[in-house]
């Protein structure tokens, strides 16, 4: 290269540098090959990453109890649960606010069922008590009606909690009712006069409107209203300045009478509904759980459990998970080493046949992977049950006698003899594929340099096939930790993996925060597995048939 | 929010080339012999009257609960009415995933005109159910065990007993009836049962019981396995659902009998989501109104042996539709029957479910 | 190993002998419980054993009222319907998604292309119960359980590694500069491919359709769980046969689709063949 040459610039026919021209060109392929990627990428993006990554947020996603009881976690902040007491009557009134709204929408029992995860009792606590709170305070409404029998009318609560503006808009709404009633407002000044009356009169206007499509008008409201209003005139005597004409009196006529009336404790009554209100262990679990994300699922799915002091093991009688997660991993070994040994002299020997031979046998290994799954499952529990085809057989050449026949199926043995048979195919064709490429002149090398058939097939030929062992080893472990059918249907009590189990907590007990903690997991170990893999042999190696 | 909508149009297009017509009602049910006998009792009838209503059936009860609740979660509810049992019906109640119904207008009354609220009596269990069958969960033992010299165990406890009746067990995989009958055997009087069982101690008791057969049991989980097992000889005694056993012995004709001894009550029946529409409303509710009076639930026993929930069908009960013996002996509800019954606590078990099949997994497994 | 040398020492004429039958039991082993299955779909009673009249070889243990049943019976039937409705619309998605990505793919200069690729490859890697809870999950979310759509899109996303795979494959065998003459020679890129990659890559495309199309034929968990009674397919309604009450039905089902199978392999084994004659390499 001479000095000149080096300065000038290269250009393409039509004057552009040609450094630019190439660099152009390499966008233009990098975009054409991306538009063709893309569809797919999108594809499975949005129909399989994203509902995966929706269930991995399942697995922390706790915010039932925040939303269910969002006044009760605010109060309970406060409690100290070392103390070892129960929470005051304040937490008790938020209790009965929310619990209100949360059976009136039909929440509570949810809430139940979430939080009998954690302690058992708290399900049946809350419907319980969801039976009987919707008179909880029914001594302060039956004085506060004596009082005045105005308080009885739903247009009396109406018009003192809803803002002048709405009052109107429904009047024009009700002289010409078309299309749904105005949502309820409430007015400032009764938001700043009596805030908890505020607060659950609204709860109680939306419900009427949004639920039952009735009017705050028309619907006398909740019980715990009364005792709202009640807790509100006795924090604020001089609410009634808040209000003007009728209201005003009304409000101050209670306020004035509020301090002699008769009282109830709302704690009393919750323990009277349900013994268990009372204990601080409960109220310290619900504490525990009141944050919007939770680590008590994956901890659970790792046999422990959050406890106010802090994580612990589960007592030994409940522990399950991690020994499935140990068995799935120990059956799946073992399924994996049984397809190995199977399927590496199957693989051998096709490698080593003509083509034509080859291909007609490899019809064989292919037949089965291309059967129907269940039905080489229903194949294998008509073989291998005691009165089964084996059996019969070894009872018929007298092996075995009639008594004794084996048990092979609804155990650990039947789920092997199975999933080895379905997973055998993915085995072979990885091995066979590998093997096809091992040229046969190494062994006639190692042979004809005075090497024994053994020796020149340990020491040349399968250091050779090694690769295929690992592609085809990963390919059948990964697939076997993840099974569900097979174990489901053969597998009993001792043959089943961690799937079934994932399985039934999403259809049986419903505990899909528990499933997806499981799932996560399982999912982890198989992606660790699956890098493994794309070390070994690349994942755009993966040969099929 | 906007690829839902994308979504839901896509959908909505898809749908509109006609696969829904507008008068079609799905019914989810159990599938096999029973789904056949509410097919028979209950729906063909109606569609010979109504014959433009197309039943769909779908054999999603066993999972009625979480499908229902991931309707309610996407707002789209494709079922019309499912069947299921009362344990099932209270939590669907509970969640607010099973519409309430009013017995005594939604359903018709007795021919003698009781109200159907006292017809059903104290079998409306929830606000939701609306009750059709009474059945057991019973055991059923092979006539022809040599190893049993001639003896017949007629009593819950020869199931516990391997000395006398040697052989396999088939039970449920699952706590619930187990532990109980664990305890009963293991000398707890019937009404003390959920207390114990409210212990640690107690727990361990129905486990330790349990323990004494637990290498000789088969597990199910499906009620077709027990039959299958007792026809196959795999097991020689195992629990099911009593129209189970009654197709076995009847029907198929094996060597098999019933030990009603202990048997465990329960109830079967519909309930309807929350959110179908007003149409579909009207159209359920007069298909169930129908579907559930005193001749159609006594017409269902014609199919299946298991007891119609209405106390004025129980003299309508007849024949057998093909094998024409009298059905009403193989009732669970039966007196001969029903000289020994457990009642299953479903309140008790709402709490203790998620606990004790814990446990009953941990104990599987060791 | 084919061929045994005339001068092989008598341990090795037995090792030989061995082996041989060592494989024959291990193709015996592979192939012995999907035969097990014709016989019994022939049975007279309805149990799933074999029967004394059976084993007597007596016609009238013998008859064809498992199949009779599967074509007679409406749930059957509408499980074929259902089975036929979505597997080919699911294969289409995922064959017509799967060859457009593996030509990008194959492209040199792809940026992130092992991350793409193990993306692609994740429906076919990921246990198939978390993929089907976290598609019930999500589509209950989106409207999109319980309906047809909901199933189609499934199973294509399963499908569609093994388009990928299969069609890599073939484009790995592929001469550029087959692509390159016929631009030379003024072909637009259109044309190019349809009249030049797209017959070498066909029996590629093919084959991928095919597992495309088992995948969602024989899918069983996912249906399970995103289906409504109106997407009962096929293997759903074997699955519930199964739990619920064992019919020999299902072993007639089975033996239908195993003569299935063996039909697929067929047109595969005769595609494989046509590929390499076309590459030019002979089947020895």
């Amino acid at each position: 290269m001479s000095d000149t040459t080096s300065d000038q610039v290269l250009t393409t026919q039509d004057g552009k540098p040609l450094k630019a021209a190439l660099a152009r060109a390499l966008r233009r392929e990098k975009l054409r090959s991306f538009l063709l990627i893309a569809p797919l990428l999108i594809f499975v993006l949005i129909t399989f990453v994203a509902p995966i990554i929706d269930m991995l947020f399942r697995s922390v996603e706790n915010e039932i109890v925040s939303e269910t009881l969002p006044r009760t976690v605010v109060v309970l902040e406060e409690w100290d649960e070392a103390s070892g007491q129960a929470p005051g009557e304040d937490v008790y009134n938020a209790l009965l606010y929310d619990l209100i709204i949360a059976v009136e929408n039909k929440r509570h029992t949810q809430l139940g069922t979430r939080l009998n995860y954690e302690q058992t009792g708290l399900s049946s606590m809350f419907r319980r008590t969801g039976r009987r709170v919707d008179d909880f305070g029914e001594v302060y409404a039956d004085q506060l009606i004596d009082l005045n029998a105005a308080w009885k009318e739903p247009v009396t609560w109406a018009t003192m909690l809803a803002t002048p503006e709405w009052i109107s808009a429904q009047e024009t709404w009700a002289a010409n009712p078309s299309g749904p009633e105005p949502a309820f407002v409430v007015s400032e000044a009764a938001r700043n006069a009596l805030p908890t009356t505020a607060d659950l009169y609204g709860a109680f206007a939306r419900f009427i409107q949004t639920e039952d499509s009735d009017s705050p008008m028309e619907e006398d409201p909740w019980v715990p209203v009364y005792k709202a209003l009640y807790q509100d005139l006795i924090a604020n005597p001089d609410a009634a300045s808040a209000f003007s004409g009728e209201t005003a009196t009304l409000v101050g006529q209670a306020a004035a009478a509020a301090p002699n009336f008769e009282t109830v404790s709302i704690k009393e009554l919750f323990i009277d509904a349900d013994d268990d209100w009372g204990s601080a262990e409960n109220w310290a679990v619900i504490k525990t759980f009141a944050p919007k994300f939770t680590s008590g699922y994956f901890l659970s799915a790792a046999d422990a459990q959050l406890t106010p002091t802090g994580v612990e093991l589960k007592p030994e009688d409940e522990r399950i998970y991690l020994y499935l997660f140990y068995r799935t991993l120990l059956l799946s070994i073992m399924i994996t080493v049984s397809c190995l040994l199977l399927g590496y002299p199957i693989a051998f020997l096709l490698a080593a046949l003509p083509l034509r031979y080859s291909n007609l046998l490899l019809i064989l290994v292919l037949l089965p992977f291309w059967t129907s799954l269940l039905v080489r499952t229903s194949a294998w529990k008509v073989l291998l049950q005691q009165q089964g085809v084996i059996n019969d057989f070894l009872v018929w050449i007298g092996i075995i006698a009639d008594a004794n026949r084996l048990v092979m199926i609804n155990n650990q043995t039947g789920t092997i003899i199975a999933m080895t048979h379905i997973l055998l195919p993915f085995m072979i064709l990885p091995l066979y594929s590998v093997m096809k490429t091992i040229s046969p002149s190494y062994v006639r090398a190692a042979k004809s340099l005075g090497a024994n058939d053994w020796t020149a097939f340990w020491r040349v030929y399968f250091p050779q096939s090694i690769p295929g062992i690992g592609a085809g080893a990963i390919l059948v472990f990964i697939l076997s930790i993840g099974y569900y059918i097979t174990p489901e249907l053969v597998g009993g009590t001792s043959g089943i993996f961690i799937s079934n189990r994932i399985a039934f907590h999403i259809s049986s007990s419903l505990n899909w925060g528990l499933a997806a903690a499981l799932g996560t997991l399982l999912l982890v170990a198989v992606l660790l597995l699956f890098m493994v893999y794309d070390r070994i042999v690349g994942i755009d190696n993966v040969k099929l048939g | 929010m906007k690829l839902k909508t994308l979504f839901l149009a896509g959908t909505a297009l898809a749908m509109a080339g006609g696969a829904a017509t507008a008068e079609d009602m799905t019914l989810v049910s159990w599938g096999g012999a029973y789904q056949a006998s509410q097919k028979a009792a209950y729906a063909d009838p109606y569609v010979a009257m109504h014959p433009e209503v197309n039943v769909i059936w779908d054999e999603s009860s066993a999972e009625a609960v979480a499908k229902l609740r991931a309707m309610n979660e996407a707002g789209n509810i494709t079922w019309d009415l499912v069947d299921v049992v009362a344990s099932d019906a209270i939590r669907l109640c509970d969640e607010g995933l099973a519409m309430e119904i009013d017995p005594d207008t939604d359903l018709a009354a007795a021919p003698d005109g009781t109200s159907a609220s006292d017809d059903f009596g104290d079998l409306l269990v929830s606000e939701c159910f609306i009750p059709q069958i009474v059945y057991s969960t019973t055991f059923g033992y092979r006539t022809d065990v040599a190893d049993w010299g001639g003896k017949e165990p007629d009593d819950i406890c020869d199931v516990f007993d391997l000395e006398a009746f040697p052989g396999k067990r088939s039970l449920e995989k699952r706590p619930i009836n187990n532990m109980e009958w664990a305890l009963l055997c293991d000398g707890v009087a019937k009404e003390d049962v959920y207390d114990v069982l409210e212990t640690e101690e107690g727990q361990d008791r129905a486990f330790a019981k349990l323990d004494s057969i637990k290498d000789n049991v088969v597990w199910w989980s499906a009620g077709a396995e027990t039959p299958q097992l007792l026809a196959d000889s795999e097991v020689v005694i195992g629990s099911t659902y009593n129209g189970r056993l009654f197709a076995l012995i009847e029907e198929q004709k094996q060597p098999v009998k019933m030990l009603w001894d202990a048997q465990v009550f329960d109830l079967d029946g519909w309930i309807i989501p929350t959110g179908l529409s007003e149409e579909r409303l009207a159209r359920v509710k007069d298909f169930v109104k129908f579907a559930t009076d005193t001749q159609r639930l006594a017409d269902q026993a014609k199919y299946i042996s298991y007891g119609p929930a209405r106390k004025s069908s129980a003299p309508l009960v007849g024949q057998h539709a093909s094998l024409g013996i009298d059905m009403a002996p193989h009732m669970p509800t039966d007196p001969e029957n029903a000289k020994n019954t457990f009642l299953y606590n479903y309140e008790w078990w709402a709490d203790y479910r998620d606990d004790l099949d814990a446990k009953f997994q941990a104990w599987l497994a060791q | 190993m084919s061929a045994l040398p005339p001068y092989a020492s008598p341990l090795q004429k037995t090792w030989h002998y061995s082996f041989r039958v060592i494989c024959g039991l291990i193709f015996f082993f592979l192939i012995f419980p999907i035969m097990v299955i014709v016989p019994l779909s022939f049975n007279a009673q309805d149990f799933f054993t074999f029967t004394p009249a059976m084993l007597a070889l007596d016609p009238a243990g013998y008859s064809l009222k498992h199949y009779n049943d599967f074509f007679t019976n409406p749930d059957w039937q509408q499980a074929l319907r259902n089975s036929v409705m979505i597997a080919p619309a699911a294969t289409i998605l995922a064959t017509f998604l799967g060859t457009l990505a593996a030509i990008g793919l194959s492209q040199s200069h792809v940026p992130y292309k092992s991350a793409i690729m193990a993306i692609l490859i994740s429906p076919m890697i990921v246990p198939l119960i978390i993929s089907a809870a976290g598609m019930y999950f999500f589509y209950s979310r989106i409207g999109l359980q319980g309906t047809y759509w909901g199933v189609v899109l499934a199973h294509a996303a399963l499908g569609t590694p093994f388009v990928i795979i299969t069609v890599t494959a073939t484009l790995v065998g592929f001469d550029k500069s087959l692509v390159r003459a016929a631009a030379s020679m003024g072909a637009d890129p259109v044309t190019t491919f349809f009249k030049v990659q797209m017959p070498l890559i066909i029996p590629g495309v093919v084959s991928g359709a095919l597992f495309a199309f088992i995948t969602s034929f024989d899918e069983v968990v996912v249906g399970l769980f995103l289906g409504s009674a109106s997407q009962q397919t096929l293997p759903w309604q074997m699955f519930t046969g199964l739990r619920e009450q064992i019919s020999p039905t299902i072993l007639a089902v089975a033996s239908l689709m195993v003569a299935i199978s063996i039909a697929l392999l067929t047109v595969l084994e005769l595609l494989r063949r046509r590929s390499e004659r076309l590459r030019g390499l002979t089947p020895g």
